[in-house]
């Protein structure tokens, strides 16, 4: 543990906590927005390995890692399309079709996985990298802030574009009232299973971007049961951030670094348990839960379906 | 299931008396579109997938079926396996009639199962053999209980959802299973990390001639004892008032937080008996990767019996027999036991369709 405060740690692990925060970013963007029209979505463990997988397998066989992304946007879609059949236009529980889909997402993936490439986990070839001249040189930040794939800057891009979306336009305002007053909304003309189709679509995409980047760019290779719970994290940031996209980003670099930090420690050499390290992430997000748990406001009518004239 | 987000809302009582003046013909069609009909659709889409990687899936049904259920060995497994499924579903059903979502079982069974195999060959020689057993499974009941406690207050006093909280402590607990077996528990005279070992004599006396564990039996007086407390005792009646609208219970004189927190104590409480009820069953002691993961599976389960005791008992019996079917299918037709899952979602996802062709019949017949 003796150079645990050298340069080299330092950017290390400031270069782990933007990696593993930009999947949960992703996610939690995602989770939020479907939160915000009313639906709970725990499905979205299972979108992000979905997107993983597909993201991996496209990268994989074409080569290229926007593609990959493209793919693995579709795994997440494809997934978000069984949640949204089922739990918006049909109304069936949002928290059981949740849990299907993320077990299903589990095992699918895995037995795919095993009969493709059975017990090889073949990598991808180091990703290209955005290089800003003159900051990617600066010391400890330089390389870990301003060298890093053009898609985290994609995904910085969502956060100001989401916070615009849900202050400055009517669109934000109708997804907002299909989660508080779907009723209302519905009198007043507009098409709640409609908004909520469209927010479990948008989840889904966010998520399989999130599980591709998680995948392809930050591990380079796919295992199944990767996510091991950034979904979950995921859908602990959305309901912190009260509605607000830069909260997300700022729970995420939280978790992200507690995630970092156990990649980082267990590089330095420390003898504790991998598992030690390993529960840095949970306990924080419960420590979270315990100080600011009362705070989480959620939209009145999240995990409600809409059913018109229903009591 | 349909339009409602707690799941006490769907209480069979409620969904009995409504069924009541029904032909049979009534209910013979509900048992079809709720029961019958989605196991099937479920094991059809199971057996696309199963066709599209390439497996033959009557080959790979036909094998399960053979393994499990028409073998001597494979059934006494099959009915061994059942007692810790059991105990996950009594903890279940606590908690899904009293409407609270306690999805971190996976963590409570796994800490109850470690203190259970630390305590345990401990004790052998300083107390009777009965004793040992009692003293395994009260620390893994106070184990999984405790491991509830922060979700309990969070939901009791903050009003946090409970989904995100047990999840997140069910990550920890697992994790905290692994640690403690290698750091506080470990046997010294393995290289492997794992406890010591309950001797075989020492462990739940098997059932008359056959290698059944009798932790069968204590499974089945869990559930059927959940099932009587939940339906046929004042205790149980506010529990699932507690389920079906805080509100009104908190109304009606109740102490709704006190009731959430005996909630999740019973119900984790029974998670940590599962745990035990397979160390001291069947396995002696714990390995520091071992982790079956029951928790979520059981949950459609508890489902698609509704809550009830004697249905969820018939429907272990067939996943535990799917479970010895596909760990043996695993290895010999190179089928990765994770097809389980598929058809575990499968199940959950028909079961879904199949509430939601019943609740449209009905509508159409008011």
């Amino acid at each position: 543990m003796g150079g645990l405060l050298t340069e080299a740690f330092l950017s290390s692990l400031l270069t782990g906590a933007i990696v593993a925060a930009v999947p949960i970013l992703l996610a939690g963007l995602g989770e939020q927005m479907s939160e915000k029209a009313g639906v709970l979505n725990v499905g979205i463990e299972g979108m992000m390995l979905m997107g993983a997988y597909m993201g991996f397998l496209v990268a994989f066989q074409t080569s290229s890692l926007w593609l990959g992304f493209l793919g693995g946007i579709v795994g997440g879609l494809l997934t978000a399309l069984v949640m949204a059949i089922l739990c918006v236009r049909m109304g069936l529980n949002q928290i059981v079709i949740g849990i299907g889909l993320t077990l299903g997402a589990e095992g699918l993936t895995a037995l795919l996985h095993h009969f493709q490439f059975s017990r090889t986990y073949p990598r991808l070839p180091a990703p290209e990298r955005l290089d800003i001249p003159g900051l990617t040189d600066l010391p400890v930040i330089g390389a870990s802030l301003f060298g890093r794939h053009p898609i985290v800057y994609v995904a910085l891009l969502a956060v100001v574009v989401l916070a615009l979306l849900y202050r400055r336009t009517n669109l934000g305002m109708t997804l907002r009232a299909a989660g508080e007053r779907p009723a209302a909304l519905d009198v007043a003309g507009g098409n709640v299973v409609g908004i909520r189709l469209a927010a479990v679509l948008f989840t889904g995409a966010m998520a399989g971007l999130g599980g591709a980047y998680l995948a392809n760019i930050a591990a380079g290779l796919f295992i199944p049961f990767m996510t091991g719970g950034a979904g979950f994290i995921g859908i602990v940031l959305a309901m912190l951030a009260r509605g607000r996209p830069l909260w997300v980003l700022i729970g995420a670099l939280i978790f992200g670094a507690a995630l970092s930090l156990t990649t980082a420690l267990q590089v330095a050499g420390s003898t504790v348990p991998t598992e030690v390290i390993q529960m840095l992430p949970f306990a924080a997000v419960m420590l979270v839960l315990v100080l600011f748990g009362r705070r989480a406001k959620l939209p009145s009518a999240l995990a409600v379906s809409y059913e018109r004239g229903a009591r | 299931m349909v339009d409602d987000a707690t799941p006490a809302a769907e209480n069979p009582d409620a969904e009995a008396a409504r069924a009541a003046p029904m032909a049979w013909r009534g209910s013979l069609r509900r048992f079809v579109t709720l029961t019958a009909g989605p196991i099937v659709a479920a094991f059809l889409l199971s057996a696309v997938i199963l066709f599209l990687v390439g497996v033959n899936p009557w080959t790979y049904y036909g094998y399960i079926l053979e393994r499990s259920l028409f073998s001597g060995l494979g059934l006494e497994q099959t009915a061994t396996r059942m007692a810790p499924l059991l105990f996950l579903c009594a903890s279940l059903i606590v908690a899904f009639r009293a409407g609270i979502w306690n999805l971190g079982t996976d963590g409570q069974f796994l800490l109850g199962a470690v203190v259970a195999a630390a305590t345990a060959p401990l004790l052998v020689g300083t107390l009777p053999g009965w004793g040992v057993l009692l003293a395994g499974f009260a620390v893994a009941l106070v184990a999984g209980a405790l491991w509830s406690i922060v979700p309990a207050l969070l939901k009791a006093y903050q009003g946090v959802n409970e989904i995100i909280t047990t999840l997140m402590m069910s990550f920890l607990g697992v994790l905290l299973a692994s640690t403690l077996v290698k750091l506080a528990f470990r046997d010294p005279a393995t290289t492997v990390p794992q406890t010591r070992t309950l001797p075989v004599d020492d462990r739940l006396p098997r059932l008359f001639d056959t290698s059944i564990s009798s932790g069968l039996i204590w499974g089945l007086i869990a559930v059927l004892a959940v099932h009587l407390m939940m339906t046929r005792t004042a205790f149980g009646m506010k529990l699932r008032m507690v389920g079906a609208n805080p509100s009104a219970a908190s109304h009606a004189g109740l102490s709704v937080p006190l009731l959430t927190m005996a909630t999740f104590a019973l119900s984790a409480g029974f998670a940590g008996l599962s745990g035990a009820s397979e160390i001291l069953g069947v396995a002696g002691n714990v390995r520091a990767d071992w982790n079956p993961a029951y928790g979520l599976m059981v949950i459609p389960l508890v489902f698609l019996a509704r809550f009830h005791g004697v249905g969820s008992i018939v429907l272990v019996f067939f996943y535990s027999a799917l479970l010895i079917g596909s760990e043996s299918a695993a290895r010999r037709l190179g089928v990765p036991q994770d097809f389980t899952l598929v058809l575990v979602a499968s199940l959950l996802i028909c079961l879904g369709l199949g509430e939601y062709i019943d609740y449209r019949k009905q509508k159409q017949e008011r």
